[in-house]
């Protein structure tokens, strides 16, 4: 397969994270799709790494991955704030930060 | 249609499949259930670039730990009942997906027809560079010090979500 196919796919994946996020209003679905957006530009990294011969790619996705684990830890922790406070998950009623 | 062909098409039709069911499903343990599906296809993926520790840490990392926090939050808050979240069409939404879907048809112009000038490729290579024990090795000479910057970032993710979430004492 040459790497077009998988950037393609790569760049599919990525529009429909960013649909998931502009327009559902459920936190943890948005949250599922920043996760999403993560994963397909790690497709796109390996893509290039399998190019080029290169284990670079393959490295940052690594790190990317660790970023990812503590980045979904933390923002499962804020959301589950939230609901505490605000009985629930709506991004509509999540207007605090609102001027 | 050689096996790798036919392994990619079918893991990129799961894979956008899935992607397309999480995000338009209601409820949200159906959606995250799609999720992992979804990483199951790309650690798929991740093989026929013969990347085999990429593709086994995503399904460990991404299926395994990311998801099932997920699922569990999901439960913890009791969300799956919840009905009337007030997801109706609206004309921020529909300028939103109207713009991504712009955003889309570029990437496809760059990737598809453009045919931007790439370097020859170096397939071949990458048959030695996925395995646990080239990426081992660099892991520990070349990256050692992003490796170990990483054990203080899952640190201060520990300790942020644990003061996060922990119910106020006073």
């Amino acid at each position: 397969m040459d790497i077009q196919s998988y950037l393609l796919l790569s760049a599919t994946t990525f529009i429909i994270g960013v649909v998931g996020v502009l327009a559902r209003r459920n936190a943890i679905i948005v949250f599922m799709s920043i996760e999403l957006m993560l994963n397909s530009v790690n497709l796109s990294l390996v893509a290039f790494s399998a190019y080029l011969g290169d284990v670079r790619g393959q490295m940052l996705v690594f790190f990317a991955m660790t970023v990812a684990a503590a980045e979904a830890a933390v923002g499962l922790a804020i959301i589950i704030a939230l609901f505490r406070r605000k009985q629930t998950v709506n991004l509509d009623d999540i207007n605090i930060l609102k001027w | 249609m050689t096996l790798e062909t036919f392994l990619f098409y079918f893991l990129a039709i799961i894979s956008v499949g899935s992607a397309l069911m999480m995000v338009t499903r209601r409820n949200p343990v159906i959606a995250a259930l799609y999720l992992i599906l979804n990483f199951f296809a790309l650690g798929g993926l991740y093989l026929t670039l013969h990347a085999q520790f990429i593709a086994f840490i995503q399904i460990l990392v991404y299926a395994g730990a990311i998801m099932v926090l997920f699922l569990f939050v999901i439960m913890l808050l009791n969300l799956g009942d919840i009905k009337g979240l007030g997801e109706k069409i609206s004309y921020r939404k529909i300028v939103g997906a109207g713009l991504s879907f712009g955003l889309l048809m570029e990437l496809v112009y760059v990737f598809g027809f453009a045919r931007a000038s790439l370097p020859p490729t170096q397939f071949e290579k990458s048959v030695d560079i996925g395995t646990v024990e080239y990426i081992g090795r660099e892991l520990f000479t070349t990256f050692l010090f992003p490796f170990e910057v990483t054990s203080i970032l899952l640190l201060a993710a520990i300790v942020g979500a644990v003061i996060l979430a922990k119910k106020k004492l006073n």
